[in-house]
């Protein structure tokens, strides 16, 4: 933070151009952070404003972001307007993209170090722009900010790690190396306290009492075993903290007038909610003869060895189980038993290897089971009113005989 | 203009030989006759009249004062001529030097010694105006003609700007009067005072005395009509806008005074002329200073002339008012004499005004003796000077206005506007319905006269909108601090914007370039060299500093001037908008790519009279590929070329780069003159920080050998070499805000080089969560049974589960197994596929399985 800080504040008040790369991984707070200095440095410029008069707007901050500006002409444009250059060009009619970098060049080639104002470029979703044809608008940042026109600071914010091997060798080699790792290094305590901080209350909070009880409330689920297990849970998967934020919503969202406090239950229901498998939860909803289906599926991937099916086979598969097995099941005409196939592949449940074309046959489509067999086994116990011939077959493919 | 519209232009010499050269075969002109067979026009074109000549830019013809016409040995029409150059031929850097605004229409007297003034006489396009002005004057508002008159007011010799020598303007003037006259009567054959051989033939024209009466008279009458002309024109004008009018009047005083003495004296040449005339007494073959000596002489002892100047007798109904005028004007013009051109001029003048009311009656008695007579001169120099006068229009507006704020005195304020109303007269003496509507209608005049201040005013107050405006960065508002501790003085000076004042270790190369490019601009060739070298080894640094040296040198004429353009592969948004570019530098003009290509072949294939050597710089070259290579090739065929005079400096990364994307007739173009630029090796990186600091005791001796030696192993790139020297100080700065170490020290580089260069993958998996590290041990574990380094999340999922049965751990679930793989995905430890294909999505690593297994055993 510091060392962001200061370099911002040397490009402000010095005019040195500078430029640096944030790497961090989703949810690590390089947004958060760079809003925070800015923030910070804002208050800066208005103690300065206080005391000079002068500085009346020092900075502006073009924020650009990769996913907005798809290629670099959107993207010059999008800092012309925000540099206001506009005004300047009065009436003229921005033409082609050549025109629109031969004059945004220009413009920044005409300050020097003294006297214009310093600019701020926040690249977000840096390896976005990495991607734009020869860079060209990156190697002309870093460029600008390694020769001696107006100041700029670039800031690219990005989460993959491999960023600099992405940048051409030109581009790279103008890149100033300044790299900010935010990593999410701390350990289970500290992840506890966080956890505290979170849920509790601030001390602005209007109903004084409600807040000293709601804080001694979370003080206690904080040190209440269960609570502990579900975060350690979610610890151990995820470090990122916007998962903490989803899990305490969905925990706090259960608070009522008549539950006024959030308990370590709530909690835990709300940790099952956060990290049940969606696909397992599909196949809660499905009727017997799909589930039959699904089953047939995972034998013919256990016999077969993850090689692809079609429904012909499955319908073999699930014919033979009716014949010699099933006493509770009805023996369900084919077309029906395709209709349910198709649910399945409507469901995602099942996809086909080829798109699907007007020659090939339906049934001969080639198809892969996209669950995984402790997935299938998993949620037949939890499925209610099984028969239980169709649990035995499950369990084993062999059962028949 | 448009040239090429008149290619069926025929040129042949007007008149017979005036002298010629038997040894050399060469044969003298006194014109030249150009016939359009389209419109059957014929131009005859004199020497010392002012042309138009072909040049680099169809829409921009030079302009040239024709000197002397001949014919070589080979037939050859030839030309030579005086240049005057245009605001776009001077250089951006120099234009500046003006402190003022040019207009379009304004040229300048071309001393430059380099140019080429021998041209072929076909280039000559047609005739035009040029009027000498003075530094002061403003342009005049032209009605007519205006593409075809141009205004010289200052010299260029390639460095400054001069005012005009007195000699150089009368010279123009002249040549201008003379033009004059040949336009208002192709037929009649005026003589003039000039050193060209024509003076003879034409002065024995003048030894028949009825034969110049006869040119006398007609040429009186052109001027009349001229004048008359002119007066209606300018009485349109007047009507139009009344506070033009005043100015008119006003900018006849500055005619009369002899801040242009010369140029007076050559317009009264023609009143001699007319004088010897009438008196016949004159000499037929006076000298020009002898004339100019008998006509100051003529004004001094005007009296006795008094007869034969009223031979002409003026309108007798003549106020006191008009005689006082011309008596103020006379009386104003020993004021002026003194003075120059300059603003000190427009405060004498202004003084002069406020004098004016009380020397109003004193030579009222003398004046109606001198009246006819300088207004015979009046009438002179207006046919004469016609142009001239409309462009004082605007200064004097200008000068008016300044006046009459200045004044604040009634007085001194009715003076000068009386003053206006007066100097109407001797404007447009002929125009007696004029000058009579102006005396009925005094307070009318007045009126304008009020108004003019307000309006002129008005006009130069409101800012010009430029056209092309340039963008700009707002100004910072406060200004930047500078440096308060040696480190950051450090710092400021190890920022790789800032210049050194030489480079070190890289002699060797500059004095190659600078020998190449010196060699070719000494011969006036083309060429071209290529120059290859990995990023950050100062290519472009060193060209430009060899261009820096080279422009010193042109400066100080040890060489031919030269013109730099510098184009980057990496901002141009296509390859052919190179083109354009270099258009544009060369020319200033805008235009689309393919246009711009045409002009440019068009440009360095024919050869140009006033063209100078270009450096090209070609930077990021191989940028500028393309399938066809049409851009490559064009820029390197435009070399080869008789008279492009282009020098090429390329610059790339690789050093093959001809041989392997180039087609062979681009690398045969491109030739064989090489250079490659060695990556540093550490003693000279340790010699570029050295020489950067000097002075700056902030570094370690040991600390930047670390650096020098850890980027030359590397990669040889200075500017990484200062970005971690730059880093270095920031973090000896923060750590001494605990201690006091005030210079950088090894463990400070050694820091800023870890930061720098440390593998970002080690660390992000150290500090990933905990099945994020299962994940990838199961992901090696998956790797290892199947021996190939690809696996479905499936496979990797049951080694998953399984590990976590080991560890003791709840497995998770197969949606958070996928959560888990797209997070290392984006942070790109792993390569995934698109993760539509859920299960079956393949996996691979996107760093070494040793790292991996590194990063997890450490824990």
């Amino acid at each position: 933070h510091s060392h962001l800080l200061e370099l911002l504040k040397r490009t402000t008040v010095h005019g040195e151009s500078n430029s640096a790369l944030i790497i961090g991984p989703r949810g690590s707070g390089k947004t958060t952070l760079l809003n925070h200095v800015l923030k910070d440095l804002r208050e800066m410029n208005q103690v300065r404003e206080n005391l000079l008069e002068v500085h009346l707007n020092g900075k502006k901050n073009p924020f650009l972001s990769g996913l907005l500006q798809t290629n670099d002409k959107v993207a010059l444009k999008e800092i012309t307007r925000q540099l206001q250059l506009e005004n300047v060009v009065g009436d003229k009619v921005f033409g082609s993209f050549a025109e629109n970098l031969a004059f945004l060049l220009e413009a920044l080639r005409r300050g020097n170090r003294s006297s214009s104002c310093p600019i701020l470029f926040v690249l977000d979703e840096f390896d976005l722009f990495v991607h734009h044809k020869n860079q060209t608008l990156l190697y002309n940042l870093f460029d600008i900010s390694q020769s001696a026109q107006t100041p700029v600071t670039v800031i690219g914010l990005t989460c993959r790690q491999d960023i600099l091997e992405l940048l051409e060798k030109r581009v790279k080699s103008r890149f100033s190396h300044r790299q900010i790792y935010l990593m999410n290094s701390f350990d289970f305590k500290e992840y506890i306290k966080i956890f505290k901080k979170q849920l509790s209350l601030p001390a602005e909070f209007p109903n004084e009492a409600f807040a000293q009880k709601w804080n001694n409330n979370v003080q206690h689920l904080s040190e209440d075993k269960t609570v502990q297990d579900v975060l350690q849970r979610l610890f151990h998967r995820t470090k990122d903290l916007r998962s903490l934020h989803l899990l305490l919503v969905l925990a706090v969202s259960a608070v009522t007038v008549h539950h006024p406090l959030p308990t370590a239950a709530d909690l835990q229901e709300a940790s099952r909610q956060h990290s049940s498998d969606s696909r397992a939860n599909i196949v809660h909803g499905l009727s017997v003869l799909e589930i039959c289906l699904i089953i047939a599926m995972k034998h013919l991937n256990e016999v077969y060895d993850g090689e692809p099916f079609n429904f012909q086979m499955v319908y073999n598969e699930f014919q033979k189980f009716i014949q010699r097995k099933a006493h509770s099941m009805y023996n369900f005409e084919k077309p029906v038993v395709m209709k349910a196939f198709e649910h399945l592949l409507q469901l995602e449940l099942v996809q086909p290897l080829e798109r699907p074309s007007a020659r090939a046959q339906r049934e001969f489509l080639l198809m892969k089971l996209l669950l995984d067999s402790s997935q299938i086994m998993e949620a037949l116990q939890v499925y209610p009113n099984c028969p239980t011939d169709v649990k035995q077959w499950a369990a084993s493919s062999l059962s028949w005989l | 203009m448009n040239t090429r519209q008149q290619s069926k232009l025929i040129y042949s010499w007007y008149g017979k030989p005036l002298s010629s050269d038997r040894k050399l075969r060469t044969s003298q002109y006194k014109g030249i006759l150009i016939t359009s067979e389209s419109t059957k026009t014929e131009t005859c074109i004199q020497l010392g009249d002012f042309i138009l000549v072909e040049g680099v830019n169809a829409d921009q013809p030079y302009v040239a004062q024709l000197m002397d016409l001949y014919e070589d040995g080979a037939q050859h029409k030839r030309a030579v001529v005086q240049w005057f150059c245009r605001l776009e031929e001077i250089p951006q850097n120099k234009r500046k030097l003006l402190k003022r605004e040019i207009s379009a229409q304004e040229v300048f007297f071309d001393q430059i010694l380099g140019y080429d003034t021998d041209i072929a006489a076909e280039t000559i396009i047609k005739s035009i105006v040029v009027l000498p002005l003075h530094l002061g004057e403003e342009l005049p508002i032209v009605t007519l003609n205006k593409e075809q008159t141009f205004y010289v007011k200052q010299s260029w010799d390639g460095k400054c700007f001069k005012v005009l020598s007195p000699d150089t303007f009368s010279k123009l003037k002249e040549a201008n009067k003379k033009k004059g006259v040949i336009t208002n009567s192709s037929k009649a054959f005026i003589p003039s005072d000039t050193f060209t051989p024509v003076k003879k033939e034409t002065e024995t024209v003048l030894c028949s005395a009825t034969k110049t009466k006869n040119a006398d008279m007609e040429m009186e009458s052109k001027h009349s009509a001229s004048k008359s002309s002119l007066a209606k024109d300018r009485h349109s004008q007047r009507v139009a806008n009344n506070d033009i009018k005043t100015p008119t009047a006003r900018k006849k005083l500055e005619l009369n005074s002899p801040t242009r003495s010369k140029g007076r004296l050559l317009g009264c040449e023609v009143l001699g002329l007319l004088d010897d005339d009438c008196d016949a007494i004159a000499p037929l073959k006076p000298s020009a200073t002898k004339r100019k000596v008998k006509f100051t002489g003529d004004v001094l002892g005007s009296p006795p002339k008094i007869p034969c100047s009223n031979d002409k007798p003026k309108s007798t109904s003549e106020t006191a008012k008009q005689h006082q005028s011309f008596s103020d004007t006379l009386r104003l013009s020993p004021y002026t004499k003194i003075k120059d051109c300059s603003e000190k001029d427009k405060n004498l003048h202004e003084k002069g005004n406020i004098l004016s009311p009380v020397g109003y009656q004193k030579p009222s008695s003398q004046s109606p003796v001198m009246t006819p007579r300088s207004r015979r001169t009046c009438a002179q120099k207006t046919s004469a000077l016609i142009a001239e006068q409309i462009s004082l229009l605007k200064s004097y507006g200008k000068l008016a206005a300044e006046e009459d704020v200045l004044s604040g005195s009634d007085s001194s304020y009715s003076s000068s506007s009386e003053e206006e109303e007066d100097d109407d007269v001797p404007c447009t003496p002929e125009k007696k319905t004029k000058s009579s509507r102006i005396f009925s209608t005094p307070k009318s005049s007045r009126k304008s006269a009020v108004h003019t201040p307000a309006k002129t005013l008005k006009k130069t107050g409101t800012p010009r909108t430029p056209r092309n405006a340039t963008p700009e960065i707002p100004r910072r508002l406060q200004a930047a601090q500078e440096p308060a501790s040696v480190l950051e003085e450090a710092r400021l000076r190890l920022h790789v914007s800032a210049v050194p004042e030489s480079l070190p270790c890289r002699e060797e190369e500059f004095q190659d370039i600078y020998n190449f490019v010196e060699s070719k601009l000494i011969d006036g060739t083309g060429g071209c060299m290529y120059i290859s070298g990995v990023p950050g080894t100062g290519k472009t640094a060193t060209v430009h500093e060899v261009i820096r040296s080279l422009q010193q040198a042109a400066e100080n004429d040890e060489l031919p001037p030269f013109q730099f353009v510098e184009i980057n592969g990496m901002k141009l948004t296509d390859p052919h908008q190179a083109y354009v570019q270099i258009l544009e530098f060369l020319t200033g003009q805008k235009v689309t790519a393919t246009h711009a290509a045409v002009l440019l072949a068009k440009l360095f294939s024919t050869p140009g009279p006033k063209r100078k050597t270009t450096v090209l710089m070609v930077d990021e070259l191989d940028l500028l590929w393309t399938r066809k290579q049409n851009v490559m090739y064009n820029l390197f065929d435009w070399p080869t070329q008789k008279h492009s005079k282009l020098i090429i400096l390329a610059i790339a990364n690789t050093m093959d780069l001809p041989e392997r994307i180039m087609m062979n007739r681009v690398a045969s173009r491109l030739g064989l003159t090489r250079m490659s630029f060695q990556p540093y090796t550490y003693k000279q990186l340790q010699q570029i920080i050295s020489s950067r600091l000097k002075g700056v005791k902030a570094f370690e001796e040991d600390a930047v050998q670390l650096v020098s030696r850890k980027v030359a192993a590397l990669s040889g790139d200075a500017r990484r070499c200062l970005d971690i020297c730059r880093r270095a100080t920031e973090i000896c700065e923060f750590a001494r805000q605990k201690r006091a170490p005030e210079i950088v020290r090894m463990a400070h580089v050694t820091e800023a080089i870890d930061e720098m260069f440390s593998s970002p993958y080690v660390n992000a998996i150290r500090n990933a969560s905990l099945h994020e590290q299962i994940f990838l041990k199961a992901i090696l574990a998956e790797f290892q049974r199947a021996g190939v380094e690809e696996a479905t999340v499936q496979q990797i999922y049951h080694h998953h589960v399984a590990l976590c049965r080991m560890e003791g751990l709840q497995s998770p679930t197969v949606s958070e197994i996928m959560a888990i793989c797209s997070r290392l995905g984006a942070c790109r430890l792993l390569l995934v596929e698109a993760s539509s294909k859920y299960l079956h999505m393949r996996v691979r690593l996107n760093l070494g399985q040793d790292d991996v297994m590194y990063a997890l055993r450490e824990e």
